[in-house]
């Protein structure tokens, strides 16, 4: 009992969030209800996003009834590669990663193969809402497989890593990097095993890693170290994050970006309700930084401002 | 601001709860602990018959005990009609309903409540009733005085006389005497009936007696028979079909002689409906000494007005929102995770009928064939809500299975297995094969195991008698709960399991 109190009160004063504040004192508090729409359907997101001028994966087709199922292969014939994701999923469940082709066969990212009629029904499962919130109907979208920069292959196992920050009232506040292991099969989501990396606010070089919950050095899969890869185009990323919220209107957000080898970094997808690994990732609590940008917000006029003040203050030294 | 706001809000309805508590309890008297488990007993009965467009009359029997028991209350609802109690045959108490026009369907209640005597009296004496001999047919006669003979011979008095041909005429032997008078296995009214026949027969005063068994509590009562000798200058009850004696010390005598029930004039299909409540609230010194005040009150001011089913019903009810409350404490603050929002609490209301071990045990059952299947159809790649469909039909076809296996190897305990709430079982089994395809089958059991810890839970608290007393006699504390949710919904501190997860982030 007095270890719990002991273990809470270290929480406290390092400024860890837990499950209950971040959704009464964040998400409750800052995310107006209307605005959900926005970032919990990708379709809007992408729509959205592209006409502020955002970068997003390009949009290949969408199935929206279960008779455009059948449609389904000549939909995919033009493209070797391509993703289908659900259009409300949640923690990257229902994404297929199709590599390539090989006869009537799809080549899917983590080794394994599926059939046109195997393809069909996950689409349908998609359609009748398995994958999304609450299990309503459901879309299903066909986009441009990220051909990810290769900054992060040795620490990588198959699949896309993405860069996810936590953006307060417009000011990112933390970053990590999640990186797919053999564990997580291919997917960039902690729940699942994948790696956490931490970020250094005003470098963009990864500082630490959370794996399963526990502090890691190095990649389980590939053995390297995860700490000192740094993040190109590290600016920019901190502009785009800043940039989402006038995108979207949402004060609590994490941002999912991807970095394409050719097309620059790319946004995934918007959580309203960004996970809190990200803490671990970062071995540090988010509280006093979401304290600092809730004095100094309104000082902060501008999107360079915003990202200025987050290099100049959540920085490792900092 | 709104934090303000939730505080007052909170505050005041915990204060409104807490302040007509505090009225009820101690201006009002009204039992703060369920007590004892008194001698007194509700007898509740629903009277339902469709009315021919025209006058009906309604007679009914009512409880006249004597001996162990005394009924010292009677009331009835009955709304337009009008009501007489007359003394009927023998020492029946009968009431007689009656309306000058009615149609359609008609819903009429009496209600009494019985306690215990506190002594008995054994020193006044019944004036010797007369014999009523029995008309038998010749064959009948032969062999009713041949059975009467020889109880004769082995019977010391009227007692044992009763009983001995009772005995005979319960077990009696293919091709013999008894046979010829009641027939093969004959049923206790049978035997009853004819053991009265024989006893006129033989010159001892006797008399068939039709009641209830108080000893368990139930929603519908069904009528036992036996009957009493006089001797000494006393009835005596002679139990045909039962003999244990804690059972028939709970015998409530309704009426003797052979009269039916109820009876109609001006309306078909009269049913009745019987149910037998211990009640714990009143015991007897607040139902006697206080003149009965403390009982209007009660009735007045709480659940005990309604009729005795819906208050079966609503002590369910009424202890709801506390395993929602618990839920809420496990899932927030402690950090559970479960299938489904409220699932454990619905199956916490299920073990409240099938036991806790059973219920567990039903329970893990039924979800594992349940997933088993689940996987099996997973092959056929069927759609979300066709596939759905077909697990609650599953699930009812496991129940259906599980039911008659327990009704065959007589575990009657098993039968309650269908209490289970089969929609919630359904959606559980299909959470919990995605989450055992998405994350592994040893998160699926953690959380499987999580939810049933958490209905486990939540049954023990709403399970314990001292609280659903006090819910049921004080429904207004449920304000309190209400607030005390209020406030757990702006909780904002750490969850048990936080503390774990975020340990290397404390130093």
């Amino acid at each position: 009992m007095m270890e719990l109190l002991r273990v809470a009160r270290g929480l406290r004063a390092n400024g860890v969030i837990g499950i209950n504040e971040r959704n009464a004192e964040y998400t409750l508090a800052y995310n107006p209800r209307d605005r959900y729409p926005l970032v919990d359907d990708k379709l809007l997101t992408k729509q959205f996003a592209d006409k502020a001028g955002v970068a997003v994966p390009p949009l290949y087709g969408v199935v929206e009834i279960q008779h455009q199922v059948l449609e389904l292969a000549a939909m995919l014939s033009p493209h070797q590669d391509f993703v289908v994701k659900p259009c409300r999923g949640s923690q990257g469940d229902g994404i297929v990663v199709v590599t390539g082709r090989s006869r009537n066969q799809y080549e899917i990212a983590d080794g394994t193969f599926m059939s046109e009629e195997e393809m069909a029904f996950h689409v349908s499962n998609i359609l009748s809402g398995i994958f999304s919130l609450g299990g309503q109907p459901d879309k299903a979208l066909i986009e441009y497989r990220v051909d990810f920069d290769l900054v992060f292959k040795d620490v990588t196992y198959r699949g896309v890593p993405d860069v996810r920050i936590i953006v307060f009232l417009g000011v990112p506040v933390m970053a990590m990097v999640r990186l797919p292991t053999r564990m997580s099969r291919g997917k960039a989501n902690l729940h699942q095993g994948a790696v956490g990396a931490g970020v250094d606010m005003a470098t963009g070089i990864t500082t630490s890693a959370v794996w399963k919950g526990q502090l890691v050095d190095t990649h389980p899969d590939t053995g390297n170290p995860v700490a000192g890869v740094a993040i190109p185009n590290w600016a920019r990323l901190l502009e785009i994050a800043a940039r989402s919220y006038e995108l979207t209107g949402l004060g609590y957000q994490g941002i999912d970006i991807v970095l394409d080898s050719v097309r620059g970094p790319l946004v995934l997808e918007l959580n309203a309700r960004p996970g809190l690994a990200i803490q671990l990732a970062n071995r540090r609590g988010l509280g006093k930084q979401l304290d600092a940008v809730r004095a100094d917000h309104k000082q902060l006029t501008g999107i360079q401002a915003r990202v200025d003040y987050a290099r100049a203050r959540f920085g490792a030294d900092a | 601001m709104s934090r303000l706001h939730l505080y007052a809000l909170a505050g005041a309805l915990a204060l409104c709860g807490i302040a007509l508590f505090a009225y009820k309890a101690f201006f009002l008297q009204l039992p703060l602990y369920p007590g004892q488990r008194s001698d007194v007993w509700r007898v509740e009965t629903e009277l339902r018959f469709t009315a021919k467009n025209g006058p009906a009359k309604l007679t009914v029997q009512l409880p006249a005990p004597t001996g162990r028991l005394q009924v010292i209350d009677q009331s009835f609802v009955s709304s337009g009609y009008g009501l007489t109690v007359a003394p009927g045959a023998a020492v029946n108490q009968q009431a007689t309903f009656s309306i000058a026009a009615a149609t359609g369907p008609q819903v009429l209640y009496s209600r009494v409540v019985i306690s215990r005597v506190v002594s008995l009296d054994t020193v006044s004496r019944e004036p010797q009733p007369e014999v009523q001999r029995p008309n038998l047919n010749p064959p009948a006669a032969v062999a009713a005085e041949e059975i009467v003979r020889s109880a004769r011979e082995r019977a010391a008095d009227p007692e044992t006389l009763a009983a001995l041909i009772a005995q005979r005429l319960r077990n009696a032997p293919v091709g013999g005497e008894a046979e010829y008078l009641v027939g093969r296995s004959p049923s206790v009214a049978r035997i009853v009936a004819t053991t009265v026949d024989l006893l006129g027969l033989a010159g001892v005063p006797s008399r068939s007696v039709t009641g209830i068994s108080l000893e368990l509590e139930r929603r519908n009562a069904e009528f036992v028979h036996w009957l009493e000798v006089f001797q000494d200058g006393m009835w005596r009850s002679v139990y045909v079909g039962e003999t244990r004696p804690e059972v028939v010390q709970h015998y409530l005598p309704w009426w003797r002689g052979r009269s039916a029930f109820a009876a109609i004039e001006g309306g078909t299909d009269l049913s009745h409906h019987i149910t037998v409540s211990r009640s714990q609230e009143l015991s007897l010194q607040t139902a006697m000494q206080q003149q009965r005040a403390t009982e209007k009150r009660l009735v007045e001011f709480s659940l005990f007005g309604l009729p005795l089913q819906t208050q079966f019903l609503f002590r369910s009810l009424v202890v709801i929102p506390l395993g929602i409350f618990l839920l809420v404490v496990l899932r927030n603050v402690v950090g559970f995770k479960t299938f489904g929002t409220f699932m454990p609490v619905l199956i916490a209301l299920a073990f409240r009928e099938t036991g806790i071990i059973w219920g567990a045990a039903f329970f893990a059952i039924i979800v594992a064939i349940g997933l088993a299947v689940r996987f099996y159809l997973e092959r056929l790649k069927l759609l979300l809500v066709p596939r759905l469909a077909v697990g609650v039909m599953v699930v009812v076809l496991i129940i259906c299975v599980l039911t008659v296996l327990f009704h065959r190897v007589g575990f009657t305990r098993g039968l309650s297995v269908g209490l289970f709430p089969i929609v919630i079982l359904t959606m559980t089994i299909e959470r919990m094969s995605v989450v055992w395809e998405e994350n592994g089958p040893l998160e699926a059991l953690q959380q499987a195991v999580g939810s049933l810890v958490v209905g486990v839970l939540t049954f023990l608290v709403m399970n314990i008698p001292q609280l659903e007393h006090l819910l049921f006699v004080f429904p207004e504390l449920l304000l309190v709960v209400l607030a005390a949710t209020l406030l757990l919904g702006r909780y904002s501190g750490y969850r048990l399991t936080e503390l774990r997860r975020f340990r290397a982030l404390s130093r």
